[in-house]
C-alpha cells in the first residue's frame, strides 16, 4: 500500500485536485478570482510533489513503471500545466465554466503522467485516450466563437482516426507476440513485413499527436480556433509528453527493428522541419505561427530521437524544460493580448515595445529561445538534440536540420523586430498585467535565461538516465 | 461446409478496418464519420479476439484489451456527439463542409 501511495504521488495528487475541485463546484462555489487563486495554489504544490522524492519501482504486475526520470518528467508537464493557470488567468478568471475547465486539463494531465510510466499496451492506450478526449472538450471551451467548435470537430475527429489506426497495429502486436508486456513483446518483434506493417500503424498514432508531417493538417487549425490556454497546453504538455512517449516505444519495443524506423524518423523529421518552418514564414496569425514554428521543433525533436544512443533522452527532456518555459512565454503575451485588446495577427504587434516594454521583453526572450540564439537556454537545448541526433554519424541529415535553424531564425527575428520598431499610425492600447500573469512570464524569462547558464541541470537529467 | 478460422475472421477485420477509413475519408456528414471510426475500432476488435482464441488461448489480454476499447469508444463518442452539437448551435449544420472558416 505504501508503495502504490509512493509512486503513484503526482497521479493521486492531480486525482486529488480533480476531487477539490468537482465538490468545490457541486457545494455553494466559490468566487472565480479566490478559485483560481486555490487552483494556482494546488498545481504548485503538485509540480512540488512530483519533482520531490522519486523512487524507482513497479506496480500493477508491471504495467506502472515510476523512476527518477519518469518523476522529472512529470514534474515538468506539472509545472507547464501551472504556468499555464497562471499565464491565462485573463481569461479564465472571467469564465463563467473555470472548475470544467481545470478539470478537463487536469485529467488529461493525469493521462500523460500514466503515458510516461506506462509499460504495458493497454494501460499506454488508455493514458494516451485520457490525454486527448478532455482536450478535445477542452479545444471547445470559447462556446460562442465558430472557430473554437470547428476547432474541437477537428480535434476530436483527427485524434479518434488517429487512436483508431494505434489499435490496429496494437492488435498485431498482439497477434505476434501474444502479450501486451512491453518487456515480452520486443524480444519476438524482428524485422519482417507484418512487424514492420504494426509498427507503423503504431507510428503514424504518434505522428498525428506530435503532429509530424504529413499528420499536422489539424495543428494549424485546432491552434488558431482553441482558446489560448487549450492551444498552450496542447503544444506543450502534449507535445511533451508524446515525445517522452514515442521514446519508451521506439527504444524499449521496437529496438529489434532500429534499422527500418531509423530511416522512417529521419525522411519524417526532414519533411516537418522544411513544411514547419517554410509555412510559419507566410503566417500573419500569432497562434498559426506557432503552431507552424511548434511543428518545426518537433522536426528537432525527432532528429534526438533518431540518434540510437544513451544521450537521446536526455537531450529530449532538457529540450521539452526549456520549450516549456520558451513557448509558453510567447503564449502568456498572445493570451494577454487576445483576452484585453483582441489582438490575433503579428502585424498588429507593430510598436508594442513603445506600450508595453515588459510583454515585449518576454516575448523577444521566449523568440529567442525559440530561435535558439546562444545566450538563451533554446539555444542549448537545440545544440544537445542535434549532439544526440550526431552521434549516428549521419552527419548530411544534421547539416540539414542546422539549416533549418537559419531558415526559422529569420521567421522568429521578424517578429521580434516589428515589437521593437516604432509604431506607425495606430498604436497598440496599453495592456494591464495581472498579478499572476506577471509571476507566469517573470517565471518563463527566468527559466529561458537560468535553463541555459546553469549546467547542472542538464547533467541532473543526464545522471538519472 | 468449412468451419471459420483465423484467417476468415483476420480478413473481415482487415476489410472492415478498411471500410471505415474508406467511410471516414468519403462520408462529409460527421455523424457518419462517427460511425466509420466505430467500424474502425469493432474492426480492431474482432482482431484481438480472433488473435486470442486462435493464437493466444491460454491468454486473456486480448479479451481484456476489447472490453477496454468498447468503454474507450463510447467515452469517445459522447465527446464527439458534444462538439457535434455545439457545432450545429453555431453553424446549423453538420456537414463538414460548413466547418471550413480556417484554411492553411
Amino acid at each position: 500500500m505504501n508503495e502504490y501511495l509512493q509512486l503513484m504521488k503526482s497521479e493521486l495528487m492531480v486525482i486529488l485536485i480533480i476531487f477539490i475541485l468537482m465538490f468545490i463546484k457541486l457545494g455553494k462555489g466559490l468566487p472565480n478570482g479566490t478559485l483560481l487563486s486555490l487552483v494556482q495554489l494546488l498545481l504548485l504544490i503538485n509540480v512540488a510533489v512530483s519533482f520531490g522524492f522519486n523512487e524507482t519501482g513497479r506496480i500493477f504486475n508491471g504495467m506502472f513503471v515510476h523512476n527518477e526520470l519518469a518523476g522529472f518528467q512529470k514534474g515538468i508537464l506539472s509545472l507547464a500545466v501551472y504556468l499555464i493557470s497562471l499565464l491565462c488567468s485573463d481569461w479564465l478568471k472571467d469564465h463563467e465554466h473555470m472548475p470544467e475547465f481545470f478539470m478537463l486539463m487536469l485529467s488529461a494531465l493525469l493521462g500523460m503522467f500514466f503515458l510516461v510510466s506506462s509499460d504495458h499496451l493497454l494501460m499506454f492506450y488508455l493514458s494516451l485516450e485520457l490525454a486527448s478526449i478532455p482536450v478535445a472538450a477542452m479545444a471547445n471551451f470559447d462556446l460562442e466563437r465558430r472557430k473554437s467548435s470547428e476547432a474541437a470537430m477537428k480535434m476530436v475527429m483527427s485524434s479518434a482516426l488517429a487512436s483508431g489506426i494505434m489499435l490496429f497495429g496494437i492488435s498485431l502486436i498482439y497477434g505476434i507476440s501474444g502479450s501486451l508486456d512491453f518487456a515480452t513483446i520486443w524480444g519476438s518483434l524482428r524485422n519482417e513485413p507484418l512487424h514492420i506493417m504494426a509498427f507503423v500503424f503504431l507510428f503514424s498514432a504518434f505522428a498525428f499527436k506530435l503532429s509530424v508531417v504529413p499528420f499536422h493538417f489539424w495543428t494549424a487549425d485546432v491552434y488558431e480556433g482553441s482558446p489560448v490556454a487549450v492551444t498552450a497546453f496542447l503544444s506543450v504538455a502534449s507535445k511533451g509528453a508524446v515525445s517522452f512517449a514515442l521514446f519508451n516505444i521506439l527504444y524499449k519495443l521496437f529496438p529489434n527493428l532500429s534499422a527500418p524506423w531509423y530511416t522512417l524518423v529521419v525522411v519524417l523529421s526532414i519533411l516537418t522541419m522544411l513544411i514547419g518552418n517554410f509555412f510559419a514564414l507566410r503566417q500573419d496569425n500569432f497562434l498559426r505561427f506557432l503552431a507552424f514554428s511548434s511543428i518545426a521543433q518537433v522536426g528537432f525533436i525527432l532528429v534526438a530521437l533518431s540518434g540510437q544512443n544513451s544521450q537521446v533522452i536526455s537531450a529530449v527532456t532538457y529540450f521539452v524544460l526549456v520549450y516549456v518555459f520558451s513557448n509558453l512565454a510567447a503564449f502568456g503575451v498572445a493570451s494577454v493580448l487576445r483576452s484585453q485588446l483582441g489582438i490575433e495577427n503579428i502585424s498588429q504587434l507593430k510598436g508594442l515595445y513603445k506600450t508595453s516594454p515588459a510583454l515585449a521583453w518576454a516575448l523577444a526572450l521566449g523568440l529567442f529561445s525559440l530561435a535558439g540564439i546562444p545566450p538563451a537556454a533554446g539555444f542549448f537545448g537545440k545544440l544537445f538534440l542535434l549532439m544526440a541526433g550526431a552521434a549516428k554519424g549521419n552527419y548530411w541529415f544534421i547539416t540539414i536540420a542546422a539549416l533549418n535553424m537559419i531558415v526559422s531564425l529569420y521567421y522568429y527575428l521578424r517578429i521580434v523586430k516589428l515589437v521593437f520598431s516604432a509604431p506607425d499610425g495606430e498604436q497598440v492600447q496599453e495592456v494591464k498585467i495581472l498579478k499572476p500573469v506577471g509571476l507566469g512570464l517573470v517565471i518563463c524569462s527566468a527559466g529561458i535565461v537560468l535553463a541555459g547558464i546553469v549546467s547542472w541541470i542538464y547533467d541532473h537529467i543526464n545522471s538519472m538516465v | 461446409m468449412m468451419e471459420p478460422g483465423l484467417y476468415h475472421l483476420l480478413v473481415i477485420g482487415a476489410l472492415l478496418f478498411f471500410t471505415g477509413i474508406y467511410g471516414f475519408f468519403t462520408r462529409r456528414n460527421m455523424i457518419s464519420m462517427l460511425m466509420s471510426i466505430e467500424l474502425m475500432l469493432n474492426s480492431v476488435n474482432i482482431n484481438f479476439i480472433a488473435f486470442n482464441k486462435y493464437l493466444w488461448p491460454d491468454t486473456l489480454g486480448g479479451t481484456f484489451f476489447t472490453v477496454f476499447v468498447i468503454a474507450i469508444a463510447a467515452a469517445e463518442a459522447a465527446v464527439a456527439l458534444a462538439i457535434i452539437i455545439n457545432l450545429y448551435r453555431s453553424h446549423q449544420s453538420i456537414n463538414v463542409e460548413v466547418a471550413e472558416e480556417m484554411k492553411y
